[in-house]
């Protein structure tokens, strides 16, 4: 039976592995040593893996990272007590109100984030704190765009017809800003903002936001709207630096409430193992020293004083943050979801 | 048959042992053993449908008046979409490459199954790289005919429905294009010949025989393809289509009820369920297998002439679409992205995924073959049911069932710790929850409808008549699955846990969620440079899944060209 000596065959060199894989698949408790810290986050690990080596160089304390671009805080629940998260680290505003509200987060009372990080930018409750800045602004063609300024409201005026790019509206980053009109502007005329928004667009909102600017230099658009550290990246990357150097930047309504910002971020979990490392790393973040390479490795903002924007940031022009409160952006997320829906946003124009 | 050879070796000891252990004729230990596996299969399924229970609000009046009109109607045409344009493109392809002789056959047939090695994201950003305004295509189009903006011509738009529908496909229809080919191949020529014999034209014969004995294993092929697509996200969402698995995340991460969405996802698996029930019900009773034994090699008919290359052309196309033109892509940027990838420490992921891949695979391919092979020797409503049911994970979308497996291995583990807490005073931690087994578990939920599909169209072609045969000469359920359907089912098993295999390689959102702390395989490499949106940075990373689902796909070709009683495809 030559088939049944294949099969033997084959059912052997699975055998192997499988021991292998039996050998090692328990001893799987998470790294409960002295001298660690254990991340949970929602943010790229390339994004803050240079300041998480210089913390290690630093102190000797080793940091561990789960990356998961969502349902974190779904498993610091279920694992509850024994989580073995100490901080987690998200890229945006919701998550951390989602997260305290979850009950997977503690206060960390610490006099030096509270000198540091300003009330605006930080849990009222010290739950979580804003380690970096970022505005979602306008990019702008340089050939076809005469005009230096704009505003979120102007992006529905009827003139950019057929002329604007932008990811799907149900992206994070879009959710926040739709909340942020529907905060300044009431829900009605949010929702015809969102509609006139709609139907400007020269295709339906999709990818991410580089490719609005891949698309503006193609000429497929004249604006899009995207978020300015992508700019930096934009110009690091040989085959996207063609794209970064066909827009300018405008920062939405500079002239008015100033330009809707989002913040990364990170709050302490609710039963950190290694409370002491956690805030030991915390403090760390906001430090001159860590706030610098985000600044210049990432091309954000700094949330202290102290530490100043990138002098490419900086020839940007100058940000004027819209002061409104992360919180009170937050509680409208559904509503801007749920808008987004509505209007179908997300199907493109209309016409 | 009285006398039971000596165990000359671990795999006879196995095999004596398990036949001793099934003395009756009956085997009564296959419900119960059934019955638990399906519990440990069924757990984080049912763990979903406890968080759709209990959702944070009720999204329903705004899911039916803003979302489901045209999110279901999307989905459902995605769905149909795919699987009509996967049954027919694979399905010709294997009957033209198994019946007929052109040039290129050969090489074809094994060309054929790659786009497989291709995960879906990948494909969709493959194709919206060359196919939007700003990619070659157009721009080319653009400098040949002295066009200057988007108003001046028409293009197809690659985000679109039809466009997820075409790049679904490309990558998708090797799975009915396996199926259809295993068993074209190991249907008897003679049952053919009676077709022929009977005045059947070459085309009729297809019509009345072939794809009548094959509809099991087809239908098995395009539930993959269907389920694949309604539980993709990364794909549907880079090519902007508005399908309900999108409303999953606006609803879970948007508006914050995971309960909600757990409702949609719900919701999906009901279709799927549908589908599946309604599959079944126009399938009837009938069975399918046919009687004879005889098997001799397949006459090829050659097609000559420039209708042997229009064939040959024929079979090209998908395998370019899937594989040819993604595969170029990635191996650009890979070039140009080279040191950026080595330095991301992909050897020791590459070493992470090709392990839980083949314990996925190993651990799926026996699940399955219990699941099927159950219903044969101890039929009664638990066993069909257990069948039928044990694939469904595979309906829901990766995350989703991610949060599945989470909640219950995590109350396991608390309830562990806190007994050792009060009992032995000491604290067992997480023992399940964030381990490799976790992942394994997933994977093995994740994809076991992949292996039971092959293996129970595989088990349906053994004809009722062996098994009784075996039974009469004094086998036991144990030792004629052993001596008897085994042996027959070796092409369908390694062609189950080969899949499983490559499926568990591409496997993303689970294995993003349910991992070790520091833990990096292929397919979250590549991601970490996807969430960048600097995917070129990781095409080395998304060559290397490719490259290393290619090793499988090729000795999947082999397990089912060999696959014949009478005779290699070949």
């Amino acid at each position: 039976m030559p088939h049944a000596l294949h099969l033997r065959g084959a059912i052997a060199a699975l055998a192997v592995p499988v021991l292998a894989l039996a050998a090692t698949l328990l001893p799987s408790v998470a790294a409960h040593a002295e001298g660690e810290v254990n991340i949970y986050s929602y943010r790229e690990p390339g994004l803050i893996d240079p300041i998480l080596k210089q913390f290690s160089k630093e102190t000797g304390i080793k940091v561990n990272v789960i990356y998961s671009k969502d349902g974190l805080i779904e498993r610091m629940s279920a694992e509850g007590a024994n989580s073995p998260a100490d901080l987690l680290l998200t890229p945006e505003s919701g998550l951390l109100i989602q997260a305290k509200a979850a009950g997977v987060t503690q206060a960390l009372n610490s006099k030096t984030l509270e000198d540091a990080v300003p009330a605006s930018l930080r849990d009222p409750e010290d739950h979580w704190f804003a380690l970096t800045r970022r505005a979602r602004v306008v990019y702008a063609s340089k050939d076809r765009v005469a005009q230096n300024a704009i505003t979120y409201e102007e992006l529905a005026d009827p003139k950019w017809k057929g002329k604007i790019c932008i990811r799907s509206g149900q992206h994070t980053y879009n959710i926040a800003l739709i909340a942020s009109m529907i905060a300044h502007l009431g829900e009605e005329k949010a929702e015809a903002w969102l509609i006139g928004l709609r139907d400007n667009l020269a295709r339906k909102p999709a990818g991410g936001d580089r490719e609005g600017v891949r698309d503006v230099q193609a000429g497929l658009c004249d604006l899009a709207v995207g978020n300015t550290y992508y700019m930096a990246a934009m110009l690091k990357n040989p085959e996207q630096k063609v794209w970064a150097d066909s827009v300018k930047m405008l920062f939405p309504n500079a002239a008015d409430r100033g330009t809707h910002i989002n913040i990364s971020g990170a709050a302490l979990a609710a039963h950190a193992p290694h409370r002491d490392n956690a805030a030991k790393l915390m403090e760390f973040f906001v430090s001159h020293e860590a706030q610098e390479i985000y600044a210049e490795a990432n091309g954000e903002y700094p949330v202290i004083a102290s530490a100043k924007p990138s002098e490419l940031v900086k020839s940007w022009g100058e940000l004027k943050a819209d002061p409104i409160l992360l919180s009170d952006l937050a509680a409208l997320r559904k509503k801007a979801s749920e808008l987004v829906d509505k209007v179908r946003f997300d199907a493109g124009p209309s016409s | 048959m009285s006398e039971r050879p000596k165990a000359a070796g671990p795999f006879e000891a196995l095999r004596g042992w398990l036949s001793a252990r099934q003395g009756a004729a009956h085997a009564p230990g296959w419900g119960l053993s059934v019955a638990v596996l399906l519990a440990l299969i069924a757990l984080p399924v049912a763990a979903v449908l406890v968080i759709a229970a209990t959702p944070a609000n009720n999204d329903w009046p705004h899911l039916a008046s803003s979302v489901l009109p045209h999110a279901l109607r999307q989905t459902l045409l995605l769905g149909l979409g795919a699987g009509l344009l996967t049954l027919a493109t694979g399905t010709a392809t294997a009957w033209l490459v198994t019946m007929y002789r052109f040039p290129g056959r050969v090489l074809l047939d094994r060309l054929l199954v790659l786009p497989l090695a291709i995960p879906t994201y990948i494909a969709a950003y493959s194709y919206s790289e060359l196919l939007d305004y700003a990619g070659p295509v157009q721009t080319t189009l653009r400098g040949l005919f002295g066009w200057t903006t988007v108003h001046d011509y028409w293009f197809p738009s690659i985000r679109s429905l039809g466009g997820a529908v075409f790049v679904m496909s490309a990558v998708l229809y090797p799975y009915v294009y396996l199926a259809a080919r295993a068993s074209f191949v190991q249907q008897s020529v003679c049952a053919l010949e009676v077709a022929r014999t009977l005045g059947r034209t070459p085309m009729g014969t297809f019509w009345a025989v072939a794809l009548p004995l094959s509809r099991p294993a087809l239908a098995a092929g395009v539930a993959l393809v269907v389920m694949e697509t309604l539980n993709d996200l990364g794909a549907v969402q880079h090519l902007g289509v508005e399908t309900l698995s999108a409303s999953i995340y606006a609803t879970w991460l948007q508006r914050s009820n995971l309960g909600g969405a757990a409702q949609i996802a719900t919701v999906i698996l009901g279709l799927i369920v549908l589908l599946f029930a309604a599959e079944r019900f126009a399938r009837g009773g009938a069975k399918v297998h046919h009687t004879t034994g005889r098997y001799r090699a397949i006459p090829f008919q050659d097609i000559e002439g420039w209708r042997g290359y229009a064939a040959a052309a024929l079979c090209a196309l998908p395998f370019v679409a899937g594989f040819v033109l993604p595969f170029l892509l990635l191996a650009k940027f890979a070039l140009t992205h080279i040191s950026v990838a080595i330095e991301g420490g992909f050897l020791r992921a590459a070493w992470n995924s090709i392990f839980l891949a083949t314990a996925a695979a190993a651990a799926a391919t026996a699940l399955a073959l219990v699941f099927t092979y159950a219903p044969r020797v101890a039929a009664s409503g638990l066993t069909r049911f257990a069948r039928r049911a044990a694939g469904f994970g595979y309906a829901l979308p990766g995350t989703v069932l991610a949060i599945g497996v989470l909640v219950p291995l995590a109350a396991f583990d608390n309830f562990v710790d806190g007994w050792a807490r009060s009992v032995l005073g000491i604290s067992t931690g997480l023992i399940l929850s964030g381990s490799i087994a976790a992942l394994v578990y997933a994977y093995v939920i994740r994809f076991l409808a992949v292996a039971l599909g092959g293996i129970e169209a595989g088990l349906e072609r053994i004809s009722h008549n062996l098994d009784a045969a075996a039974r009469a000469l004094g086998e036991t359920a144990m030792s004629a699955l052993w001596r008897v359907h085994l042996p027959l089912l070796a092409p369908s098993l390694g062609v189950a846990a080969l899949l499983v295999f490559v499926d568990a390689l591409k496997e993303l959102p689970a294995t993003l969620l349910l991992r070790p702390f520091n833990f990096e395989t292929l397919a979250t490499h590549v991601y970490a440079f996807a969430a960048l949106e600097q995917i070129e940075s990781g095409a080395l990373g998304a060559l290397t899944i490719v490259l290393a689902g290619l090793v499988p796909l090729i000795l999947l070709h082999r397990a089912i060209a060999g696959g014949r009683a009478g005779g290699s495809g070949d």
